[in-house]
């Protein structure tokens, strides 16, 4: 299984992004695997429709679940018809590696 | 005191809300109306539109305002993609292994360029309502137009222009802009001549109106400060103004009378001494410098 994490960094020991849509970094995590890949942001920058352009982005990974600190209405109804299951950590001081060994764990 | 002016569009404006600017419109028109000039306010602050609530017409017509929107007929598309190709506004998520496609509506800007992409006609465009343009005669000459988005419309934007558009050529046009810097309030005060900015004399006032002047210096619109509640607070706002050589134009004193006139929803110009002068003054002024 896929997961993607909302990343402010490029590596494992940086801390989660807590903005969905604006996130620096989106770290795609395999469970079976795994392995990581970080992929900058590429609407970091849009004026508007980060979030539905970042939905696009990590749905278009193959991931099962996302993790992040908010998820605005918009962007979790997209995420629901896509049967795509949000986690909502609310601790900014997690790290990316907390966050696999909290995946693991399931 | 003679006023001659013709043809001015005015934005009263604020880094937030609650500081005061739809007073100094709503007074700014009943002083200007009362002196005999051709004048409208528009009621650009669309999402909470109170302007009405100091200023009684009749009602003279209601416009809607609609957006066209594609929806996507997924028994017919056939996930070639084009469409998501097309649009430049992020507006359409399209995932084929998951077999989903559909249109984020409030991305959406109606620019039909999926329409026109789609080979296989599996795009059909409803009409969605944005909110509506109010417009209410007051007193013969006068109007207030109002536009009112509906709950839950994602911009206020197209609502704003409509009501802006439903003047027609009055003398002076009075606009009562959104709070904040974002795109309704861009909308209003592009379209307006000179821009009132409306502040408080703290911190707050001060940090909100250091934001609305760089927008303001961006657009290179001319404008000015109006400061309400003074006395309260400190001298920063006015050692700021001064400092960057932006005129003061008014200043309206932190008063519990005046507090209590506004929140019965009356004019300070009609019921307070002095103040339709003072909004007259104000008028010259800003006639004076849109003429500079
Ligand atoms: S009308 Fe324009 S903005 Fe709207 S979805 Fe189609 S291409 Fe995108
Ligand atoms: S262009 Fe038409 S057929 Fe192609 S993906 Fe878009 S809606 Fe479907």
């Amino acid at each position: 299984m896929k997961v993607a994490i909302t990343s402010t960094g490029d590596n494992t020991d940086a801390k989660i992004d807590s903005r969905f849509g604006r996130c620096s970094y989106f770290v795609v995590y395999d469970t079976e695997s795994g392995s990581t890949e970080f992929i900058p942001n590429p609407n970091l920058e849009s004026i508007e429709g980060a979030g539905p352009a970042s939905v696009q982005m990590v749905a278009s990974k193959g991931v099962s679940k996302v993790v992040s600190g908010e998820f605005g209405s918009k962007v979790k109804s997209i995420f629901d018809q896509l049967k795509i299951q949000l986690i909502v950590v609310n601790d900014p001081s997690k790290k990316i590696s907390d966050i696999i060994e909290l995946l693991n764990q399931k | 005191m003679p006023v001659t002016i013709r043809e001015m569009k005015i934005a009263i404006a604020s880094g937030k809300g609650g500081t005061g600017k739809t007073m100094v419109s709503a007074n700014l028109f009943y002083s200007l109306q009362n002196a005999g000039m051709k004048v409208s306010l528009v009621d650009c602050d669309a999402e909470e539109p109170n302007a009405a609530e100091f200023i009684s017409g009749s009602s003279a017509g209601v416009s809607l305002v609609s957006q066209k929107l594609p929806v996507i007929d997924t028994e017919k598309c056939t996930f070639c993609g084009k469409c998501f190709e097309y649009c430049n506004y992020h507006a359409i998520v399209f995932l084929p292994p998951a077999n989903f496609i559909q249109v984020v509506s409030d991305l959406c800007h109606d620019c039909g360029a999926c329409v026109y992409a789609c080979e296989y006609d599996a795009i059909t465009e409803i009409n969605k309502e944005l909110g509506k343009v109010n417009t209410m005669q007051v007193n013969g000459q006068c109007r207030l137009i109002e536009g009112r988005v509906n709950v839950g419309v994602y911009s206020s934007v197209p609502v704003v222009k409509k009501a802006i558009q439903s003047l027609n050529c009055e003398d002076i046009a009075i606009y009562d802009s959104p709070p904040g810097i974002s795109c309704p309030f861009i909308a209003t005060v592009v379209r307006a001549d000179y821009v009132v900015l409306v502040t408080e004399p703290t911190p707050f006032g001060l940090n909100d109106l250091k934001l609305s002047v760089a927008t303001l210096e961006q657009l290179d619109k001319p404008y000015g400060v109006i400061v309400n509640k003074a006395g309260l607070g400190n001298r920063e706002v006015y050692e700021w103004i001064a400092q960057k050589n932006i005129p003061l134009l008014m200043e309206i004193p932190f008063d519990k009378e005046i507090a209590r006139i506004y929140s019965e929803g009356r004019l300070l110009a009609e019921v307070a001494d002095g103040y339709q002068e003072r909004f007259l003054v104000l008028s010259e002024k800003i006639k004076q410098a849109c003429h500079e």
